[in-house]
């Protein structure tokens, strides 16, 4: 579309128009140009990628695209009722003795008959990983997030240390750390734990200390004027502004963590992760599916309950757009 | 703090009772919320047995891996049941085919003295006698009888078993002596062979040598130039599989940028039919902010597995969970933006009679595409990261590597220089992402601004 412009105002007739038309129209050009440039080389990076990963891959794209669905069938269970079935541990008729339909072994028995399906039981771990290690984060971000900030720190060159410190545990693999620690602590949900608290440390202090740069600092100028010390400062001048905030992205944090802690799980974590990875790796349609929606399931309630808790303590701000 | 007298305090407590007398809810909360959390870590304390993995756990091996990831170990075996006392190395020790290292001494007398570090920490021994000299002390450990029986007293540092008598040095190594051999860990700092391994012409030379090999030495392998073969050694070093682990990294990386592009390439059209205030049916919208939601909550995990086994484990499939996901979270994302624009612009389009393509063109992508660029830039960011967590069940890229070098517990070294690669890469991108944001943060700054005052 061309936009005629006409400008009433200034005089017709002298060149200075033209000059501006023209200024206008050669500025454009050569935005455009660099905007079809740039587009230009991610369409070749594109490109260039997808053949890198499909060379890579062991199968290939479209040897592999015709066969989505037969992929697709074993998905599919003989008896749609075995995913219910498999979900709650009840007895189906189709038990022939076989792992894939012997729903009742996994029952978790609390109090005489009454048990708990192994399935919600797994999801239970992965959700209490998540929580803990959340907290974990929680606890120690925040002490660190005032040192690390630039209007409340203590001393510049602690500043800077914990600054760094946090970077390190925030870019650190989690995998590496679960790793490390399944070695000490023994596989499973405790070196998840760990690794996952670790990493929400230098998450949420990363988050928290921008939070805290931003806070006014008239209520801690009024307590440095009747003499109160740093953990007085940020008590009552830093916390009260910035705990919703934090309680905020925390609520964030969690929903992350419970999808970081389901892939944890798969790579030897404990929790649903890993009987998810063994049901479609063993190709048992209702058990995936039984898993599959207990998981959405899960993580889409944690979602909503934590977006409505967020609108309630800092209102649309926390939807926008950090930038 | 300064202090107040009691009537200043009241005095204070009567003007400002929204502050002083709260209603119970808001006093007790906190409270409450304190000592739900304090139940909860207790009931979690018990879930996970804490107290049980705490103690059961292998706390003195941390000190050890975390040593490992920039030290490797030596370690020669003396058999004394021998006519002859020799040194043997394990297959394919870092001392490649002919070890001869100046640290293994053999004396004039027929007795070996082994320098663990320097002649402080050694052992000299011969088939009937050793001496393990550390930490200022000499312990001769008598073999005659049988069994191996320290002279003397015996130091903290030296454990006596029935068997086998064992002399830790700290990080230097240990000595264990039994009667019919000594066997000796000698630890150094640094990483072993990383550019040649033991089979490569060019191991053992030092720097000055290979180059004045590459530029004017003959041909070593006949048929190829020695800059090529020294170019082939490396990349294919059989230890540190240095053209494995970057082509792995490649992985990593191609798979987050394709996934997250793909993902912002379909999200974007699908956001505007979302977007309550743009789509012409109300349904749609509704209809496709479930989808987003369906492919966000189906976790990168769950679509990382399915995929692995329709494409095979391969970036083929990592790219495409991460596409499918950022489906979800792009259009979630997108749609939100566009829900808040500035309405104006859009009526000035519609009222010069603008079709529905025009209006979306001129009147909305110009204020959104920061947004949703800067959005982008920061799923690319953390699916760079995410990348490595589920290449781990198969998705490709340096995940799975780092999750097997890790199973061992052999190979932490290997583990430190993936580790140290992937940190790099994800500060390299980081900093782009970073630099790219920063200079659309301006107009990003203006849109966050009228989104605050429209409240």
């Amino acid at each position: 579309m061309t936009i005629s412009v006409t400008a009433p105002s200034v005089p017709a007739a002298s060149g200075a128009t033209d000059q501006m038309a023209d200024t206008w129209r050669r500025q454009t050009s050569l935005r455009r140009f660099y905007t079809a440039l740039g587009v230009a080389l991610l369409l070749v990076a594109m490109f260039a990628s997808m053949w890198f990963a499909d060379e890579a891959n062991a199968g290939h794209f479209f040897d592999r695209l015709p066969h989505i669905l037969d992929f697709l069938s074993w998905l599919v269970p003989k008896d749609w009722n075995d995913v219910w079935r498999a979900l709650f541990d009840i007895a189906s008729p189709h038990d022939t003795g076989t792992q894939e339909f012997n729903f009742p072994l996994g029952r978790v028995y609390v109090w005489g008959g009454f048990y708990v399906p192994e399935y919600f039981e797994l999801m239970l771990t992965t959700v209490n990983v998540a929580l803990v290690s959340t907290f974990i984060g929680f606890v120690f971000a925040v002490p660190f997030s005032f040192i690390a900030a630039r209007n409340l720190t203590p001393h510049p060159v602690l500043r800077l240390v914990v600054k760094r410190f946090m970077e390190l545990l925030r870019a650190f693999p989690e995998i590496v750390i679960a790793g490390l620690f399944a070695a000490i602590v023994s596989i499973g949900p405790v070196a998840a734990i760990i690794a996952i608290g670790l990493h929400s440390i230098g998450a949420l202090g990363k988050l928290f200390y921008e939070i805290n740069e931003n806070i006014d600092m008239r209520a801690e100028e009024g307590l440095r004027a009747v003499g109160a010390n740093w953990f007085e400062r940020v008590r009552f001048a830093g916390l009260p502004q910035v705990l919703p905030n934090f309680m905020s992205y925390t609520l964030l944090r969690i929903e992350i963590n419970v999808r970081i802690s389901t892939i944890m799980g798969a790579v030897g974590g404990g929790g649903i992760g890993e009987e998810l990875k063994l049901s479609i790796s063993r190709g048992f349609g209702a058990k995936t599916l039984a898993l599959v929606l207990l998981l959405f399931t899960t993580i889409f309630i944690v979602d909503q309950f934590s977006a409505w808790l967020r609108r309630k303590l800092v209102g649309e701000q926390a939807f926008l757009m950090g930038a | 703090m300064a202090t107040m007298t009691s009537d200043e305090i009241s005095a204070i407590e009567d003007r400002f009772p929204q502050v002083f007398r709260r209603p119970p809810y808001k006093r007790f909360g906190p409270l409450l919320l304190l000592l739900g959390t304090v139940l909860y870590l207790a009931y979690a304390m018990w879930f996970f047995s804490l107290p049980q993995v705490l103690r059961e756990s292998h706390w003195e091996r941390l000190p050890l891996f975390l040593s490992q990831w920039i030290s490797y170990d030596l370690q020669p075996e003396f058999r004394l049941d021998q006519p002859e006392i020799t040194p043997k190395y394990p297959r394919f020790s870092a001392l490649g085919e002919n070890p001869d290292p100046d640290w293994v001494i053999k004396n004039p007398d027929g007795t070996f003295t082994v320098q663990i570090d320097g002649p402080a920490k050694s052992v000299t021994f011969d088939k009937t006698q050793a001496t393990i000299v550390a930490n200022g002390q000499t312990v001769p450990v008598s073999l005659t009888s049988g069994k191996p029986i320290v002279t003397g007293p015996v130091p903290n540092w030296i454990t006596a078993h029935d068997d086998e008598i064992v002399a830790k040095m700290g990080f230097a190594g240990e000595v264990r002596v039994t009667v019919d051999r000594v066997k000796v860990r000698k630890r150094f700092l640094g990483w072993a062979n990383f550019v040649f391994d033991t089979r490569s012409p060019f191991f053992g030379k030092s720097a000055g040598e290979v180059i004045s090999l590459i530029v004017s030495g003959p041909e070593l392998k006949p048929g190829t130039s020695n800059l090529a073969l020294a170019g082939d050694n490396i990349w294919n070093n059989a230890q540190w599989q240095h053209g494995d682990v970057w082509t792995k990294l490649l992985q990593t990386i191609v798979m987050a940028f394709l996934g997250t592009l793909l993902g912002g390439i379909v999200a974007f059209p699908l956001a505007f039919f979302a977007a309550r205030n743009i789509t012409p049916s109300g349904v749609l919208s509704q209809v496709l902010k479930r989808f987003f939601d369906f492919m966000r909550s189906v976790d990168m995990l769950i679509w990382a597995l399915f995929f692995t086994r329709a494409f095979g484990p391969g970036p083929l499939a990592g790219s495409a969970a991460i596409f499918f996901t950022e489906i979800g979270t792009l259009g979630k994302t997108y749609s939100e933006a566009l829900e808040n624009i500035d309405d104006k612009p859009r009526e000035g389009v519609v009222s010069t009679g603008a079709n529905g393509l025009l209006v979306q063109r001129y009147g909305v992508i110009p204020e959104v595409v920061p947004v949703f660029i800067s959005q982008t830039l920061y799923q690319w960011e953390s699916n760079t990261r995410g990348a490595t967590i589920i290449g781990a069940v198969g998705a490709g890229g340096i995940g799975l590597k780092l999750w097997e070098a890790m199973r061992t517990n052999s190979n932490w070294a290997n583990v430190f220089y993936m580790v140290l690669l992937t940190l790099l890469v994800v500060f390299i991108f980081d900093n782009i992402s970073n630099f790219l944001r920063r200079r659309l943060s301006r107009t990003i700054h203006d849109y966050n601004r009228i989104q605050a005052e429209r409240g």
